[in-house]
Order: structure tokens, then sequence, then C-alpha cells
């Protein structure tokens, strides 16, 4: 075995984002002590922060760029996601803060918590080498394991944290497992080094490396919620607080795809046909296991926490296609389905109250009525999940399903809008609830600014993604 | 532009109403009474101002809507879309000033009716695929809303399998619309969902194969729509539980959206498979208007009974269009403003009823003509011209898919069609009797109201259209003359057949000419001789 040499090519300005985010995260965590029960500052820094991460992600020119021996890129594909992931934080952090004074989370590192997790996500997301791809993961994990749990005295928080640590910590074992597997019968961790040495005929029946690429599925399989990895979905989601909920269901699981896109496409194509039949069995499942799940709920997070598991199966097939179409229709598909979350999962913040979340479908109950813009937004939420034109989901799977057929993936792309048509049924159920039946009881909603910004910004993004999706598919194009 | 501003009307109107007062009821009704009737005086000016020579596509607009796909904002009305455009226009407006007395939620239910508009407008003028698809399901949700929030007991069962049976359908065409693209982009060069570029381009590129599964696809989505059986469950459930004014719209353009799909996709874009399944599609056709009729005769609701001879009227539209000559499809598209008139003013007239009973169980009513004699006569008429009794419009449509079901398909599957005209006078006259004539013997239809005068503007310019186009369809006839022959070139079955066949077909072909109504009886009875 080689001498494993300092990295060369020290490349900071690659790094940027990702050194700017952790800086800014550690000053929020320094600035808590100061800051005292008045979090309004930390909110502030945090925005601040992510900001200039995004704007730093622009720094390095001309793209792509491979730093650090090859295993940090900044490329098309990494830009795209730090925009994603800046912006699914920023809006966590919005819906956040008056969700947590509301549910009284008065704990200062929780701010700083979202920002170290965007690193990892970042981390994840440029990462060409597996040993990067496992820190990112990691960092990731960690901090969603304590957002998960950070209402201490709730129970089904705790429970929340507890099954995802248990189940999380296991799936990173599977994860490192395939690295490692991968790593002996190729000789590298990076993603470059592995795709030429797989490109030489003998690796191709190499049972060790075939069982590294399962335990790889595995383990990404767990992080990205896919059926039949799925388990801690529904429970953690629900238990979570309603905005790391949100957060869950975009950001670390959009970085997750993005290093799931990158290992598949990147190191291993040339096996494809070996791990295609794989991949879409789990797709297919977790479409089904999805969606099939979703009707059976009553409460409105968990319905949404098996929608996302089937909604993992979508983004599958883009992985499975793995052209660079397909690269583009992630990107796009991440980015309304965050707008689509978030707009979601703000008016569900919108209609609870301290102690009583009002989560049960029966508490939408003649919503229409009462606040018909609160759920006509809701509506187009929904209804952009479940790929209704002419709002973003649609586009979005339009794009993914246009990837997959001329990859030629058609009985995939069939399974899948039939699945579309199932997941109507429980997004509608919603909406029945809203417009179709009488109120249950008076809406004591508070239209708190911050969580209505949120709101309005997931429906301008949904729209606009849904009429006039041009500009942004450009953009993931290239 | 023009085109662009009559269709987005009524979404405008939607959208203004959102901020009226809710107590405001009178304002929110006479707003949107003024949109839709303003959207049907503009688009009375596209039909002043169509050019029915030519079967090319007119008000037309194509600016690039996203770039990167090569898909367009390309919008136009022909022969076919026309009449359809104008009928979506004015049973809107008819279907506003039938829902005066809504009581619940006015506002939304006029916001939902006015979307809806725009919804079927979009469907009937796009003129590429993506944007087709966007409105195609698009109009699914308001439809949805107002099954759901005003219609029956039942109404939410209905509306969720309204929408779902739908959008299993619509999702199938959109994978073979996908396909379409990449299959385009791969044999042209040119990246574009264009559907008159499609048009032109798809069907001498996709082998035999392959078209007849694309067929399948485009055919599901619309069966299910027309609706054919057996795809029609979902119908009657919609449309019992549906509002007067919902059935009205439901029957009279969105079932049109099915049969209008047949036309400019399943058609033009696989003329050979289209070929290819003639006959089953005439065997459900027929299913279709048979099983309808005897359905529909032992129905006890009065909707219902409507609702079933949709799905027979429906089969005989499916048979014209794929007789695949030039009666058929001109029967088929009369026929299809036909069926939107009649079938209209029968919804609007047992929304009347309903309105004063609460109820349109047959066996509640009984000699009605008694107590309400205008609107019996009324009733009458729409009934008479449902049935197709000549002068009246039913008989023109009727009469010219029968003529190309003849000609196109065969003699057993025209009789066995034929008989369908039989069942729906059984249906129709004996449901006329049970309700209008007999003994006036349930004391609670004493005292009903006559016909008030709003029932009656709602239902007069139906009457009137009947009359119209049942004496004097030229200019309804003409105004798609260009466009059937232009179809009928590239689909005629005389593409396809075998060599000897030829000569006998093109014989039939030239005596296809011009449809003069004065010639149709005689050109009959040519057919029936050879």
């Amino acid at each position: 075995m080689e001498p494993i040499h300092a990295p060369e090519s020290i490349d900071l300005i690659a790094l940027a984002p990702v050194l700017v985010l952790s800086v800014f995260a550690m000053g929020v965590l320094v600035l808590d002590l100061w800051a005292g029960k008045n979090k309004t500052l930390l909110m502030f820094v945090s925005l601040v922060g992510l900001l200039m991460t995004a704007i730093s992600a622009f720094a390095k020119h001309p793209i792509p760029t491979f730093a650090f021996t090859d295993s940090y890129t900044v490329d098309h594909l990494s830009l795209f996601f730090i925009c994603i992931f800046t912006l699914s934080s920023a809006l966590t952090i919005l819906l956040s803060y008056e969700y947590n004074e509301r549910e009284g989370i008065k704990v200062g590192e929780y701010y700083s918590l979202i920002l170290l997790c965007t690193v990892g996500m970042i981390l994840l997301a440029s990462s060409t080498d597996m040993i990067m791809i496992f820190l990112g993961v990691e960092i990731v994990s960690i901090c969603l394991y304590v957002l998960a749990g950070i209402r201490r005295d709730n129970k089904a928080s705790n429970e929340a944290a507890l099954k995802y640590f248990l189940l999380g910590a296991f799936a990173t074992g599977f994860l490192l497992y395939g690295m490692t597997l991968v790593y002996g019968s190729t000789g590298s961790t990076n993603l470059f080094k592995i795709a030429e040495f797989v490109k030489s005929d003998s690796a191709q029946s190499n049972p060790l490396l075939l069982m590294g690429i399962v335990l790889l599925v595995i383990g990404f399989g767990f992080k990205v919620a896919a059926a039949p990895f799925h388990m801690w979905a529904p429970d953690v989601y629900q238990g979570a607080p309603t905005p790391v909920t949100a957060f869950m269901a975009v950001g670390p699981k959009a970085a997750a795809f993005a290093a799931f896109f990158r290992v598949f496409s990147e190191a291993v194509p040339e096996l494809a046909p070996s791990w295609e039949i794989l991949l879409s069995t789990v797709a297919v499942l977790s479409m089904v296991v999805g969606n099939l799940g979703a009707i059976m709920q009553t409460n409105i997070k968990r319905m949404l926490a098996f929608s996302s598991i089937s909604h993992a199966g979508y983004l599958l097939i883009a992985v499975i296609s793995k052209s660079s179409l397909a690269g583009s229709s992630l990107l796009f598909y991440m980015l309304s389905y965050a707008f689509t979350t978030f707009g979601a999962f703000g008016i569900i913040i919108l209609l609870g109250r301290k102690g009583e979340e009002n989560l049960e479908l029966e508490n939408y109950s003649g919503l229409a009525y009462k606040h018909p813009l609160m759920a006509l937004s809701m509506t187009v939420f929904l209804l952009s999940l479940g790929g209704m034109p002419p709002f973003a989901g649609f586009v979005a799977k339009f794009y993914i399903f246009s990837a997959a057929i001329e990859e030629g993936f058609l009985t995939l792309v069939i399974i899948a809008v039939l699945n579309s048509a199932i997941s109507f049924y429980y997004y509608l159920k919603v909406v029945v609830f809203m417009y179709m039946k009488e109120p249950a009881g008076e809406f004591n909603i508070s239209l708190t600014p911050m969580t209505l910004l949120v709101v309005i910004i997931g429906l301008i993004g949904t729209i606009e993604l849904g009429i006039f999706p041009d500009t942004i598919i450009s953009l993931t194009t290239h | 532009m023009f085109l662009t501003f009559i269709t987005f009307l009524p979404i405008i109107g939607a959208f203004l109403l959102a901020f009226f007062p809710k107590e405001n009821e009178g304002a929110i009704k006479q707003t949107a009474l003024a949109v839709a009737a303003a959207d049907f005086l503009l688009s009375l000016y596209l039909w002043t101002n169509f050019d029915s020579s030519t079967h090319k596509m007119q008000f037309g607009l194509n600016i690039p809507w996203i770039e990167s796909w090569g898909i367009n904002y390309h919008i136009g009305l022909d022969g076919i879309t026309l009449l359809l455009y104008v009928m979506t226009t004015f049973l809107t407006m008819i279907c506003i000033i039938a829902s005066w007395d809504v009581k619940k939620h006015i506002r939304e239910y006029m916001m939902a009716m006015l979307a809806l508009s725009t919804g079927m407008l979009g469907v009937f003028i796009s003129l590429d695929l993506f944007m087709f698809y966007v409105f195609w399901e698009f109009q699914l949700v308001p439809m949805y809303i107002i099954v759901g929030v005003w219609g029956g007991p039942r109404r939410i069962y209905a509306a969720v399998k309204f929408f779902i049976y739908t959008a299993v359908g619509s999702l199938l065409m959109l994978v073979a619309i996908i396909w379409i693209y990449f299959h385009i982009k791969e044999t042209t060069g040119v990246a574009t969902a264009d559907i008159l570029f499609i048009t032109d381009h798809l069907s001498s590129s996709v082998p035999l194969g392959t078209q007849k599964w694309l067929w399948a696809a485009f055919f599901l989505a619309f069966a299910i729509k027309v609706p054919m059986f057996p795809f029609h469950t979902w119908l009657p459930d919609a449309h019992v539980e549906a509002p007067t004014a919902g059935s009205v719209i439901l029957a009279g353009v969105l079932l049109k959206m099915g049969t209008y799909g047949f036309l400019r996709f399943n058609l033009p874009f696989f003329p050979q498979a289209s070929y290819e399944f003639v006959d089953i599609i005439a065997v459900l056709s027929i299913i279709g208007i048979v099983y309808g009729a005897l359905v529909a005769m032992v129905q006890e609701d009065l909707k219902k009974l409507v609702a079933y001879s949709s799905v027979s009227h429906l089969g005989f539209v499916m048979l014209g269009i794929f007789a695949l000559n030039e009666y058929g499809i001109q029967g088929a598209l009369i026929q299809n403003i036909n069926h939107g008139i009649s079938t209209g003013a029968l919804f609007l007239l047992v929304g009347v009823i309903y309105d004063r009973r609460h109820t349109r169980m047959i066996k509640e009513f009984g000699g009605l003509s008694k107590q309400m004699p205008v609107y019996a006569i009324c009733f009458m008429i729409a009934a008479l011209s449902s049935i197709g009794l000549p002068g009246m419009n039913g008989f023109i449509g009727e009469f010219l898919e029968l003529l190309g079901t003849f000609q196109g398909i065969g003699f057993l599957y025209a009789a066995c069609a034929t008989s369908g005209v039989i069942l729906a006078a059984c249906y129709i006259l004996w449901m006329f009797q049970r309700v209008m004539f007999l003994e006036l013997s349930n004391p609670k239809n004493m005292n009903l109201k006559d016909i008030n005068t709003r029932e009656l503007i709602t239902i007069v310019p139906l009457l009137i259209l009947i009359f119209w186009i049942g004496l004097y369809p030229k200019p309804f006839m003409k105004t798609f003359d260009a466009s059937v022959t232009h179809l009928v070139s590239k689909v005629s079955p005389d593409n396809f057949r075998p060599k000897q066949d030829h000569n006998e077909g093109g014989h039939h072909a030239a005596l296809i000419t011009k449809t003069e109504l004065a010639k149709l009886s005689q050109k009959l009875q040519k057919t029936s001789h050879n």
C-alpha cells in the first residue's frame, strides 16, 4: 500500500463556501453567549452567513475545478446544489424563529447546528472522494440527530432522535463497509480513479466490488429514506420539530442524492448493468411503499414523510438514468421540491399553536372558508407535490421522466406515472378536508411574519418554476 | 394576442373576484357574468373573422416558452376547434346565469367556474404538446373543486374518482408525449413538441408496432374523457353529484375534449394505427351506444338517465370519427356541438325541478305538464333533440355519423348503431311520459311554479340553437369543411388499404365532395345499393 501523502493541491478558494460557513457557524455558537434569550441576532447572523456562503461558492473560476488531489470538486452540480442548500437552510431558519419561540426551544446552538449541517451538505455535494463523502455524511447526520431531539422535554422528539441515531449509525456502518469493499477491490477512494479501474475488464466481475456497491446502495438508501430502508423516516419526521422536518426532507436529502448521483454516475457507471436492477427495485419499492403508506395516514407530517419516501423513488430514477440530463433534472427537482416543501410546512406551522400543533387532517376541515388564501396556497403546494401543472412539481417530474425516457427506462417511468396518480389521492385528501368539509372548530391562526415570508417565497417559487421554468432549466443544463 | 386575451380573460376575472368582499354576492355574480359574457362576445368575433376556406391555423401566436426544451407557447384555431371554443365560452356564460341561486361560497364558485373556462379554452387552442398537457391537467382542478364542494351527497367520492380516473389516463399519455418528443428530436434533429410539426413528421418515421403503443397511450387518456365503454364508470357518479352547471360543463365541454383529442392527436399522428384499430373502436362504441341506452332506460334518477344517455351519444361521435371519412367526421364534429346543447339543456331542465323539489327521482313526478306547461315544452324540445328528431340538431349529427359508418366501417356496424337511435327514443319518451304526463298524483307537485325568467334565459338560447342547427346547419358546418377534408386526406383508409380494394375505395372517395344536405339522402341510397 502506498503511503498517504498530504494533499498537494490545497485550494482554499475552492473550499471557500465550506470555510465561510464554518466560521459563521462557530461565530453563531459564540455569539449565543452574549445574545441571551433574544435569538433575533443569531437568526440574522446565520442568514448573512448563508448568503455569504452562496456568494463565495461562485468565487472559483473556471469550473469545473478539482482541488485537494481530486477529492473536492467545484462544478456545475455542486454550485447549484450549494444554492439549494443555502436556500433551504435559510428557509429553515426563517421557519424556526417563530416556531422556536412558540414551542419554547431556547437553544442557541440550534442555528449553529443548521449551519454546520449545511457545511456537511456542501461537502457531500462537492466531494469526489469516498472519504470526503463519508465525512460529509457524518457531519450532516450528527447535526440532524441533535436537531431531531432538540425538544428535550418532548417524548416524540426524543424518540425521533434516538431512533434516527440508532438506525442512522447502522446505515453509516453499511456505507463505510461498502466504501471499504470498493476501496479494497479498486485500490482507491477517489471516484475518478475507481472509474478508471472499473473500466478495465477484470473489475467488472469482481464480487467484492459488487458487494461493496450493494452496501453503498443500502447506506445511501438509508440516508435518502428510500424503501425498504425508510423505516425511520415517518417516526422521525413526525417527532422532530416541524422546521427540522422540513429541513430534513429537503436539504440533507438533496445532499445525499448529490453524493449518490456522483458515486453512481462518476465512479461506477461501467457497472450499471449490475446495479441498475437493484436501484430500480429500490426506486419502485420507494414509490409504492411511500404512496401506499401515505394513503393510510391521518397525521399530515407523517403523510408528508411517506410522500417524501415516494419522492426519493422518483429521484432515484434520475440516479439510475445517470446522464447529464438526469443530473440537471435532479437539480431542478430538488429546487422545486425545496420551494414546495417549505411552503407546505410553513402552512403546517402557521396552523399550529403552542402545545397544540393541529397536525391531524381533521384540523384542516373548512380552512378554505376561514382562510381562503392559506388553503389555496396549501392546495398549490400539494398539487405541485403531486406533479400537477402548471406548478413546479410538474415540470420537475417531466424533467426526470424525460431524462429517463431518453435513456430508455420506459417501464420505470410508466410505474412512476401510475404512482403519481396514486399520490393524487392523498394529496387531494387534504384538499377535500380544506374545501369540502365544514369547519370542526375555530381556527386560531396568528400570521407570524417570518413563517408567512417562507410561505410566500415557497408560493412564488412553486408557481414561477411551474410557469416560467426556462431560466432555471437553462441554469441546470450547463 | 387576441386569442390569448380571450383565453385568459376568465382566469383574470377569477383573480379579480378574489378581492371582492365575500358578502357582496350581487357584485360577485354580476362581475362573473360580465366577464363570461364579454368572453363569449369576443369569441363570436373570432367566429365572424374566421376564414373557413382553409384548414390552416388562424389567430395563431407562436412565441418561445421554455426555450431550453424547444417548447413554445403556440396557439391557434382551426375548423375543428373553432366551434368547440365558441361553445365553451357560450356554455360558461349560460352556466354562470344558471348558478345564480348557488347559496354556498358563491365567490369561490364563480372563481372556480371562470378558472375552469380558461383551462378548457386552453386545451382547444394549444398547438404544443407540453402546453396542451398543462391545460389538459389544469382544468381538472377547478372541475374537481366544483363537483367536490357544490355537489350532492356523495360528491367527495365522485370528485376524487373523476380526478384519479382522468389523471391515470393522462399520465400515460404524458409518457407517450415525452417519447414522441425524443423521437422527433432524434429523427429530425429538432427539439420540439409542436403539434403541427409532429403531425408532419411523426407517422412516417415510427414503425407500426410502436405506433400502436403510442396510439394506445393517447387512446386511454381520451377514451376515459369521452368516456368510452368500458372507461365510463366515473361519468354517472360525477354527473349525478355535480351541481347543475357542473353537469352542463362536464357534458358540454369536458367530454368533447376526449373526442377532440382523437381528432387532433390519434388520427393525424398515427393514421395507420388508427386504421388498424377501427374495428375495436367500432365495437366498443356500439357497446357504448347500446349499453348506455339500455342502462339509461332503467334509471330512476333523471340526471343519471341523462348521464347514461351521454355515454350512448358519445358512442355515436366516436363511431363517426373512426369512420375515417368526411361524413363521419363532420357528423362527429357537429354532434359534439349538438350533444353539448341538447344534453346541456336537459341538465339545466333537470336542475330546474331539482331546485324546486330537491329530488330527481322519476317516480316522484308525473303530470308536471299541467303544472308547468312552459317547462314541459322546453323539456320536450330538448328531449326530442336528444333523440335526433328531424328538423332538430341531433338529427343532422347522427345522420351524418351513421352515413359515415355505413361507408367507412360497414353495414352491420351502422345497423347496430342505429338501434341506439331507437333505444334513445324509448328511454327519453318513456321518461318524458312518466315525468310530464300521467296523473298529477304526488301532492308535493301540486304547487310547483313554472320555469322563471332567469331559467328561461338559460334555456331559450339553447332551444334556438337546437332548431337553428336542425334547420340551417350551414353556418356551423362550413366552419370545419376545409379542416375535415384536410384531415380525411391524411387519415383516409385508402392510404393503407391493400391495392385491390383501392379502386372501389377511390370510387367512394369521388362521391365525397361537399356536404350538401340535399344530396345526402340520394347518396345514402347509392351506398346501400353497393
